[in-house]
């Protein structure tokens, strides 16, 4: 099939010039987006409020299908669990009574633990979360891992707030809009995140491959003490995230770290928690001046020079 | 007539007599379609790798090669800068590699004027694959070998379903000719 002729001029001098106006504003389009694309590579925070407007008349759609979504996912769990319903009783009643033991020495641990806190004078400050919301969408075109939320700056919510689900870290925001936020995501390749293994004081940088997995590596290099399976949790370093919350399992052990997988997947999350940023006033300091630099992706050199002194 | 066949006196448009299409849906329908196809992505959470290839660009393309003449050249602008707000690239990118595009298949468009679906096909797999290599390259995060292959079947769904956008064109394309107008 050939085209149809109108897109041929011939002699006609007004067809001549519209099919000239044509290629003159494609042209023009391919410079404004030339131009745009630089300066949002340049300043990734430029167009952050046209981005805010647009999630925030997406997010209540997200919600119904996050909605439909969760449901959906515990159908399914649901149907899987009849099949090994006998053997899996037994197990889970074995963790449960294992479970049990752990959790009363847990409870001697934790007395003991503020009484010497109480001993030493530190204030125990439970995090409040900002907000809870669920997580509506995310971008799932893009080579980019961002996840959007179903609340915004109206109810609190400011770049920079590390966003929590109740199995570990999920990310933290990026954007804001009114009623919808773009969080980072730890797998995105930009993300880096100080972490520590839960037992033992190995310290360690979480950065995103872009691919699911995190990169773990090491800050003090020399013998690998990670072993498969060690869990990593928030360090505290930098100011963002209170220490002790998990973020990944070691999957494979590389020379200068690990593999690991996330603990909490944000595709299996119903509801996150957006918690306040840990340290303000630290966060103020090491971004130079106030917490705006919270809006674009963690500076590799802000991370490592808040990270040091933890380290040591 | 109608006594003997229904169909009589209409046609895949609908009947022809004292019908017309409606003008709105005549105009809005392409722009509207490649519009949701940019939010439709959205709702979904991959937190693990890219699911989808753009579904809004193989929609273009897909308006763009079925139709040709219908979308003017300078299209891919406006709504290049409305899937830039979803999509997660940096703004810009697709106002960018969208324009492009469509030039270039103006003027493969105009160096084969004779041409089937299997070169449409082609065309529009050779475009998708530059597409989503740029998309890459354009991120904004470093260009790494875990992200290439993560990526690779998004690039294989971007050439595998460019026939499915093909027929789904054609039939919102009837869907927007459809006369609903009664004239009185």
């Amino acid at each position: 099939m050939a085209p149809p002729s109108s897109r041929r001029s011939g002699f006609s001098k007004k067809a001549q010039f519209s099919l000239f106006t044509g290629y003159l504003v494609a042209g023009v389009m391919v410079v404004i987006g030339l131009g745009l694309l630089l300066l949002s590579l340049w300043q990734p925070a430029a167009f952050a409020p046209l981005r805010g407007a647009a999630s925030d008349v997406v997010a209540p759609v997200g919600s119904g299908s996050a909605a439909v979504r969760n449901q959906s996912q515990g159908l399914f769990a649901g149907i899987s669990g009849y099949f090994n319903a006998g053997q899996q009783n037994a197990v889970l009643r074995e963790e449960v009574e294992i479970a049990r033991i752990r959790l009363a020495e847990a409870e001697a641990v934790e007395s003991e633990n503020r009484r010497l806190k109480g001993l030493l004078g530190l204030k125990e400050t439970e995090a409040k979360p900002v907000a809870v919301a669920r997580l509506v969408g995310s971008t799932a075109t893009s080579a980019r891992r961002h996840a959007y939320l179903s609340a915004g700056s109206g109810s609190g919510v400011k770049p920079g707030m590390p966003v929590i689900s109740e199995r570990g870290v999920i990310g933290r925001v990026l954007e804001t809009g009114r009623g919808s936020a773009r969080v980072l995501l730890l797998t995105d390749s930009e993300s880096v995140l100080p972490v520590r293994r839960a037992k033992g004081d190995v310290i360690a940088f979480a950065e995103g491959r872009g691919d699911g997995l995190l990169r773990v590596r090491l800050v003090n290099l020399g013998v690998n003490p990670l072993k498969v399976g060690d869990l990593m949790v928030t360090s505290g370093a930098g100011g963002y995230y209170r220490p002790g919350v998990a973020v990944a399992v070691i999957s494979s052990i590389t020379p200068d770290g690990g593999i690991a997988r996330l603990v909490a997947e944000p595709a299996a999350t119903n509801f996150v928690a957006i918690e306040p940023v840990h340290q303000p006033a630290a966060v103020a300091v090491l971004s130079g001046s106030d917490a705006q630099a919270a809006g674009e992706a963690l500076p590799s050199s802000t991370t490592s020079a808040s990270a040091t002194p933890d380290a040591e | 007539m109608e006594r003997l066949d229904s169909r009589a006196r209409s046609d895949i448009y609908g009947k022809r007599i004292n019908r017309a299409p409606d003008p709105w849906r005549v105009r809005s329908v392409p722009y509207v379609s490649i519009m949701l196809a940019s939010i439709l992505p959205v709702l979904l959470v991959a937190d693990m790798m890219p699911l989808l290839p753009s579904l809004a660009f193989l929609m273009l393309l897909g308006w763009r090669l079925v139709r040709p003449g219908l979308l003017p050249l300078w299209a891919g602008g406006p709504l290049g800068a409305f899937d830039d707000l979803f999509s997660g690239q940096p703004f810009g990118s697709a106002i960018l590699l969208w324009s492009l595009a469509l030039i270039a298949i103006e003027v493969i468009e105009n160096r084969f004027p004779w041409r089937g679906f299997w070169q449409d096909w082609f065309t529009a797999g050779t475009i998708a694959l530059a597409y989503w290599l740029a998309m890459l390259l354009v991120s904004g995060a470093p260009f790494t070998r875990e992200m290439l292959l993560v990526a690779l079947p998004q690039a294989l769904l971007s050439i595998l379903l460019y026939p499915i956008m093909a027929r789904m064109v054609a039939s919102l394309d009837r869907f927007r000719l459809a006369r609903a107008r009664v004239i009185n």
